[in-house]
């Protein structure tokens, strides 16, 4: 028997024994049990340190605000640190350590800190470590971060599964409570799809822990009743182990399921946790209320704790937190704890009462010692006694636990998370929810009400409200029933206390902490927080914030409303990394994008590069070869000499038909289309509204008015959605439309002397010079008329080329087609690396010129820019000082004034003989490679003037790689600058 | 009163009870040398230096808020001086000098910590940028380092180097970047603005700005009027706002960021890393929580919130950076308002109102730049001409065309 | 804002459906209209704290841009409209 497990009672199976370890030893539990009930029942209730002061620390609560019960639970790559010990559910070979602790948990170093303690106040850090100024780093920052934190996570990859889905609902019910329960039940009797989330193993909030009667029937009673029936409803979904963590615009809520966080095995066929996002036409707000610890000496020695957690312990798992436990209680709810453990047979030590009236039904045995305080809980590692001021005079009773009752704020975070402001009400002392909130109402506990039965009767008449309000005829489920007194009074904090009294239990922050802020100008609720850590815990000052506000208000003298809170913002608890990811992760986490030649090219004996979302064929190497360089070398030679054969599919493709075609054309291009002849294509150039080059591409007249627009790979999304743009925003009186046919074609460009009579054994049509001159395009069928397909002749590489778009489930019979042509001619496959070659070779540019800051004269294309054209899109911009200065970087080769020395893009450009400094840099290398068909490394530059600097010398620098290089600039058309190749 | 080890001690022994207020609250003079609309980094800054460097005491900050609730107080901590363009490259390395001998300079230990950030790069196109980048980098002597796999592997050993959609190729580093202790920036510049004069005036919007022949020659406040022989707006994502009660239109909208922490952690990363491939980064602050980032969500917004698809596609990228955050849990999130800019950059410039200056447009990048932006805008304020570092910062070049347009993404702020 | 937006053609869709591109509410200028009308086109920005007509491109759905009408304080969303029917409108007034 486990020593503080009591010999009946609570929810717990107490056939289902479970085997977990904290710390390295062995324990038992039972099924039901948390972590920290199980723990508590095996009598440990030293669970962790705190942050600064190494406390020793137990639980404070039983549920999702726990503040000083974190362990690291699981190992290796499921090694999940912070874990609230009083939400984990035990499971078979849970596996526990304790955190922020060495050695060991009962005997921490690191305690030391708590004798240093003056020095160590609210701050101190911002006012020491200076000098010298080198230590910050050196020493002293890093025995800092040693301290701080709290738990260690893994570097080991998280070996599970997550997931996430939308749901749509009439109503979310958050938390699955008395009021959320009752309110499910009157939506669900109306017909409303209801989505019942608690962050809870078992629905029920505060009903599996009152042990008590609601209108004449036992609480747990009345929970089997609600969920048997909210279970028969087709029309309601309950998600237990679900956190609603925050609330978005537009009635969307973010939920996280944990699905397999409490099982020993993990099944890899689901996921650990779903991320839910629900889209709710209402949802009510059945949260409950947290309650709040009193703030005294020493209490934060384990074995003090709230009330309720106290009466959670005993009356759910069957645990007695201690022996002869004492009550301060300040509230009238802690009666019932008292008469719960007298009823288990212990002694109850006192209950003292602050107020003068507090409990006046009470008729048990306990001493109740009214306008009294508990002024200073003692003990170590467990209270041992506390000390309690009555009367004016100090009463020492001995006591081994201590349930602190210090009043209920309602759990209303999510109702503030889209900007809304709390509400202080005098009357409940208490911050509220704020009226009006557009979709949320606020319910229950939540809305400070007292007693099950009016929370059950909150929740049923807030849902029919709800329901008639978004089309639904909706009956309360609950009468309405009157609220229980003896609340609270506000007591923020006791005087004259001896300890340490804290306020925010995680990160050491107690009373004198926030005097201090307020002494030194930081009295303001936020700057008192980001000063003191007060309510940046794990916790986020569930716990501790009320009393915080109600500390700071005292201190400045004035009102809590007037302090205010800080800002509630998700996450509502913390919320995994894994789950708000889902399966995007790893080769998952975007898709891939293959080209319909992908297959081909893998036959091929291609490597491949990732390029955006596609996998291109960067090169083809051949047995032998042993490097890249050595692979395309021989892809550009053989291009140049014979022929070669290059997948271009995934450059961007837009069918572009209508009357309008024409019109719209000329004023998305910087240069003519309406002219251009049915059967030719031409290069253009996208500019923004700026004036800035956008992208560039061909575009060929296909019919009157049907043009094919192909776009870089990289901006094929973006050109879309900017015709799409100009011509729906702008000039909607346009007729056009586009089509997206990217992925209908596959496209290969076939280059090289050979490449006509290559493509002469495949196309049908006449490919003679007369007949499909440079910049034709046409479409053509090939195999006798088998395939139809578009064939264009333009060039990239400089040589005489084609571009063939073959439909994409065609296109690997037609490479391999072509390649079987070739193979007499000696044809190979190319990739996107030697065509990078072979265009720098030829002074073409790509996004590595095109860089978002070049205009076309910046590029040598200043004559394209139609003089004529009324409009164009960026002609008005183009025409500013700074676009049109000629002392802007412009486009020039770059070569090695020694053939033997390369460099690399990213070098600057300097002058020759010039210091390197900023104001020296001329520009830099935007492209370069090594040229097998020159012998040497080229480049192309943005240099300023750069055309009017041709065959000076420069230096090319590269700090970065330790290379400088002495270089000439040059045209930018190294190959064949009379175009002889291009049209021969 | 002097911040020290010693003074620590000495305050400890009286009970911590001799502290006296690190600022006054004073209320407002009918009238001042220099107003500053904002009490956020750049405007405490901007006090701190017009008292200190250029003599000018006769000033107030004017925060609707309290002191250091804007963007100063919600950012990722982030300093660094890894600029491409001339535009920028010096002003942000001027920042970061500044950033090195903040603490002593103003008597307040700010936390700031040169760790080094490490820009990961995915593909040559990237690496090649970087290149460019690091090179200009050196040209002004801040700094930079090309980092291969092997080097990065060694460095950050727990990215994921085996599984990843896009291979990390490389990194560049900036050994002299890091983070700072946001909060503390604001308080320790009030506190020394305070020490020289400087009347830091919290709780007090600003609701009108009064001309007089075309003069600014004071704001109307909700405590009532206050003139000023110069004006100066530092007002961050409300720039607008404030420009508009002066007729004054700007090159800028107002876009949330949003910004994010875990629980606390024992030592996890040690340096700021960025990720390549998506939209991430991640640094550590010395109370062990992830500090972490991506993009803005991409619509005008003053509500300091974004929504639930940002928030995935960060962790998205952050696990597939480091898979093994999967478990780690994201504590909290939070929303800033950004003054994007038109080209990205930012405005230090007089306007075409006299006497009214503005500092604005710093999108995502205005924490680092806290000490320069201060300190040029003084400049500026004071000498009624534009520090050296800053002469590009001008409100007129959308006009002329000389934009310093890092990303090159043209007009269009949510791209930036 | 904008956890889902109602478009005209496809009903409400989340929000990762639409890319966004900025002010609505400028009018393109006339090709011959001075500098300084054009750059207030391509650079000012009323930039409201309230009422902003924005457009979004229903990019993962109809590939239609609308004009989303909403509110950049309180994220409330007041119309969405097919931006080529915003444009007419606006031609015709």
């Amino acid at each position: 028997m486990t020593p503080f497990r009591l010999p009946a009672g609570g929810r717990i199976d107490r056939s289902h024994k479970i085997g977990f370890s904290f710390d390295g030893r062995a324990y038992y539990g039972h099924a039901g049990d948390t972590l920290a009930s199980a723990l508590l029942a095996n009598g440990v209730s030293l669970m962790a340190r705190s942050f600064k002061y190494h406390r020793p620390r137990g639980p404070v609560t039983a549920g999702a605000s726990e503040p000083n019960a974190l362990v690291t639970i699981g190992t290796g790559g499921r090694t999940e640190p912070n874990t609230r010990a009083t939400v984990a559910e035990l499971y078979e070979g849970l596996d526990a350590v304790s955190q922020n602790r060495w050695p060991s948990l009962s005997f921490d170093i690191g305690s030391v800190n708590s004798l240093l303690s003056p020095v160590l106040g609210a701050g101190f850090y911002y006012k020491t470590f200076m000098w010298p100024a080198a230590f910050w780093e050196k020493v002293y920052e890093p025995l800092i971060r040693k301290a701080a934190g709290l738990g260690r996570a893994t570097y080991e990859a998280d070996p599970d599964s997550y997931e996430k889905c939308w749901a749509h609902c009439d109503l979310l019910v958050i938390g699955g409570g008395a009021a959320g329960l009752s309110a499910a039940v009157t939506a669900a009797r109306a017909g409303a799809r209801v989505i019942v989330a608690d962050e809870q193993a078992e629905m029920g909030g505060w009903l599996l822990s009152e042990s008590g009667v609601i209108d004449g029937t036992l609480a747990a009673t009345v929970l089997a009743g609600l969920l048997f029936e909210l279970e028969g409803h087709p029309n309601v979904t309950l998600l237990s182990r679900s956190t609603v963590f925050g609330w978005y615009d537009d009635g969307v809520f973010g939920a996280v399921e944990r699905v397999q966080k409490h099982v020993p095995r993990i099944d890899a066929n689901r996921p650990v946790e779903r991320l839910w996002r629900i889209a709710a036409r209402h949802a009510i707000l059945a949260t409950g209320a947290e309650e709040r610890p009193l703030v005294f000496g020493g209490n934060d020695i384990p074995g003090v704790m709230t009330a309720s957690a106290m009466r959670t312990w005993l009356t759910r798992y069957g645990v007695a937190a201690g022996k002869n436990p004492a009550i301060f209680a300040n509230d009238d709810s802690a009666y019932a704890l008292a008469a719960d453990l007298e009823a288990a047979g212990m002694a109850v030590a006192a209950i003292v009462d602050p107020r003068a009236d507090g409990g006046r039904d009470w008729t048990g045995r306990a001493e109740v010692l009214r306008g009294a305080v508990v002024t200073d809980a003692h003990g170590g590692k467990a209270v041992e006694a506390i000390s309690v001021r009555v009367n004016g005079t100090l009463r020492k009773i001995a006591a081994d636990a201590l349930a602190m009752a210090g009043g209920f704020s309602p759990v209303i975070h999510l109702s503030c998370h889209r900007g809304a402001k709390p509400v202080w009400s005098e009357e409940k002392a208490a911050f509220l929810a704020p009226s009006g909130l557009d979709g949320l109402t606020v319910a229950g506990g939540a809305a400070a009400l007292r007693g099950l039965g009016a929370v059950m009767a909150d929740g049923a008449a807030k849902a029919a409200s709800v329901l008639a309000a978004i089309g639904f005829a909706g009956t309360p489920a609950f009468a309405s029933a009157p609220e229980e007194g003896g609340a609270a009074k506000p007591l923020w904090s006791v005087p004259g206390t001896k300890g340490k009294a804290f306020v925010d239990y995680q990160n050491d922050v107690h009373t004198k902490d926030l005097g201090l802020a307020v002494r030194e100008g930081y009295g303001h609720v936020e700057l008192a927080k980001r000063y003191t850590t007060n309510g940046m815990a794990t916790d986020q000052g569930k716990l501790g914030n009320v009393n915080a506000i109600g500390i700071l208000a005292e201190a400045r003298g004035v009102s809590p409303a007037e302090v205010g809170t800080t800002t509630f913002r998700p996450f509502y608890t913390p919320v995994s990394f894994g789950a708000l990811a889902g399966t995007s992760r790893g080769k998952h986490f975007q898709p891939v994008r293959q080209s319909p030649l992908h297959g081909w090219a893998k036959r091929n004996g291609a490597t491949f590069v990732e390029t955006g979302l596609w996998y291109r064929s960067a090169w083809f190497p051949r047995a032998g070869e042993t490097t890249w360089r050595e692979s395309v070398d021989r892809e550009v030679t053989t291009t140049r000499s014979a022929a070669g054969l290059c997948d271009v599919s995934t450059l961007g493709k837009i069918e572009i038909t209508g009357r309008d075609a024409a019109t719209f054309l000329d004023r998305v291009y910087c240069n003519g289309f309406a002219k251009l002849p049915v059967g030719k294509a031409r290069y253009g150039l996208m500019l923004r509204e700026d004036g800035f080059i956008y992208d560039d591409g061909t575009t060929s007249r296909l019919e009157e008015n049907r043009y094919f627009m192909t776009t870089t790979t990289a901006y094929a999304a973006g050109v879309m959605a900017h015709l799409e743009f100009c011509a729906q925003a702008l000039w909607p009186e346009l007729d056009v439309r586009f089509a997206s046919v990217t992925d209908e074609w596959a496209q290969m460009a076939i280059a090289g002397p050979k490449s006509r009579e290559i493509l002469s054994a495949i196309v049908d049509a006449d490919l003679s010079d007369a007949a499909m001159p440079f910049l034709g395009a046409k479409t053509v069928t090939l195999g006798g008329g088998a395939i139809e397909a578009r064939l264009f002749r333009i060039s990239f590489s400089g040589e005489l080329a084609y571009e063939l778009a073959v439909p994409a489930g065609y296109g690997e019979a037609v490479a391999d087609a072509i390649m079987e042509a070739g193979r007499v001619h000696g044809i190979c496959a190319y990739g996107v690396e030697a065509l990078a070659v072979m265009r720098i070779e030829k002074g073409h540019v790509t996004h590595n010129e095109i860089n978002g800051t070049v205009v076309p004269a910046d590029l040598g294309f200043g004559r394209m820019v139609s003089a004529t054209k009324a409009d164009f899109i960026g002609r008005a911009m183009l025409a500013r000082e700074g676009l049109t200065d000629l002392d802007r970087p412009r486009l020039v080769g770059v070569k090695p004034v020694d053939p033997k020395d390369g460099f690399r893009t990213g070098s600057h450009i300097l002058a020759e003989g010039a210091e390197a400094t900023l104001e020296n840099d001329q520009g830099y290398v935007s492209s370069s490679c090594y040229s097998p068909s020159l012998g040497h490394t080229i480049g192309l530059a943005l240099v300023k003037r750069g055309p009017e600097r041709l065959g000076e010398r420069v230096q090319i620098w590269n700090s970065l790689r330790g290379e400088f290089t002495m270089g000439v600039l040059t045209s930018p058309v190294f190959i064949d600058p009379d175009n002889a190749r291009l049209h021969g | 009163m002097r911040y020290s080890a010693l003074s620590l001690l000495t305050k400890a022994l009286g009970g911590n009870k001799g502290w006296s207020p690190a600022f006054r609250s004073p209320t407002p003079k009918p009238h001042y040398d220099v107003i500053i609309v904002g009490g956020g980094g750049h405007g405490l800054a901007t006090a701190y230096y017009l008292s200190k460097v250029f003599g000018i005491t006769n000033v107030a900050v004017l925060e609707k808020g309290y002191l250091g609730s804007g963007n100063i107080g919600r950012n990722t901590t982030i300093i660094r001086s890894n600029y491409l363009l001339p535009g920028n490259n010096p002003f942000y390395e001027l920042s970061m000098k500044l950033w090195e001998g903040l603490e002593q300079d103003f008597n307040f230990n700010a936390m700031v910590s040169q760790r080094g950030i490490v820009n990961l790069f995915h593909s040559d196109g990237q690496r090649d940028a970087y290149t460019r980048r690091g090179n200009a980098m050196q040209l002004l002597g801040v700094g930079a380092e090309l980092l291969d796999r092997d080097a990065v592997k060694t460095m950050l050993p727990f990215m994921d180097f085996d599984n990843a959609r896009f291979p990390i190729l490389g990194g560049l580093l900036h050994r002299r970047g890091g983070t700072v202790r946001h909060d503390a920036v604001a308080w320790g510049y009030a506190r020394g603005a305070d020490s020289h004069g400087v009347d830091i005036i919290q709780h007090c919007e600003v609701t009108g700005i009064r001309r007089e022949n075309g003069k600014v020659t004071g704001v109307e406040t909700s405590k009532g009027f206050i003139g000023c022989n110069r004006l100066a707006l530092a007002a961050a994502g409300n720039s607008t706002v404030v420009a508009d009660m002066a007729g004054l239109r700007l090159p800028i909208e107002s876009h949330v960021l949003q910004a994010f922490v875990s629980e606390g952690l024992k030592p996890f990363i040690d340096c700021v890393v960025t990720f390549g491939a998506g939209h991430f980064y991640v640094s550590q602050s010395d109370k062990g929580g992830l500090v972490f980032g991506g993009d803005i969500d991409g619509y005008n917004s003053y509500a300091q919130r974004g929504n639930l698809a940002t928030v995935e596609h960060v962790a998205e990228a952050g696990v597939a950076m480091i898979p093994s955050l999967s478990r780690v849990r994201v504590l909290r999130s939070w929303g800033g308002i950004m003054d994007m800019s038109m080209d990205g950059s930012p405005i230090i410039d007089r306007t075409h109102i006299d006497n009214l200056y503005l500092n604005a447009g710093w999108c995502y990048g205005g924490f680092k730049a806290t000490p320069a932006s201060g300190y040029c805008f003084a400049h500026l304020i004071a000498r009624n001409a534009p520090h050296e570092t800053a002469r590009a910062f001008r409100l007129d070049r959308f006009e002329t065309g000389r934009l310093i347009d890092e990303k090159g993404v043209g007009a269009q702020p949510n791209l930036h | 804002m904008a956890s889902l937006i109602t478009c005209p053609h496809c009903g409400p869709r989340p929000k990762e459906e639409f890319s966004i591109r900025s002010d609505a509410s400028l009018t393109r200028p006339a090709p011959d209209a001075d500098a300084e009308t054009w750059h207030a086109y391509v650079y000012l920005r009323d930039n409201s704290r309230g009422r902003h007509r924005e457009y979004w491109h229903h990019a993962a759905g109809c590939r239609r841009w609308l004009v989303v009408e909403r509110d950049t304080q309180t994220h409330v969303v007041h119309s969405v409209t097919d931006a080529a029917d915003a444009t007419r409108t606006r031609g015709a007034a």
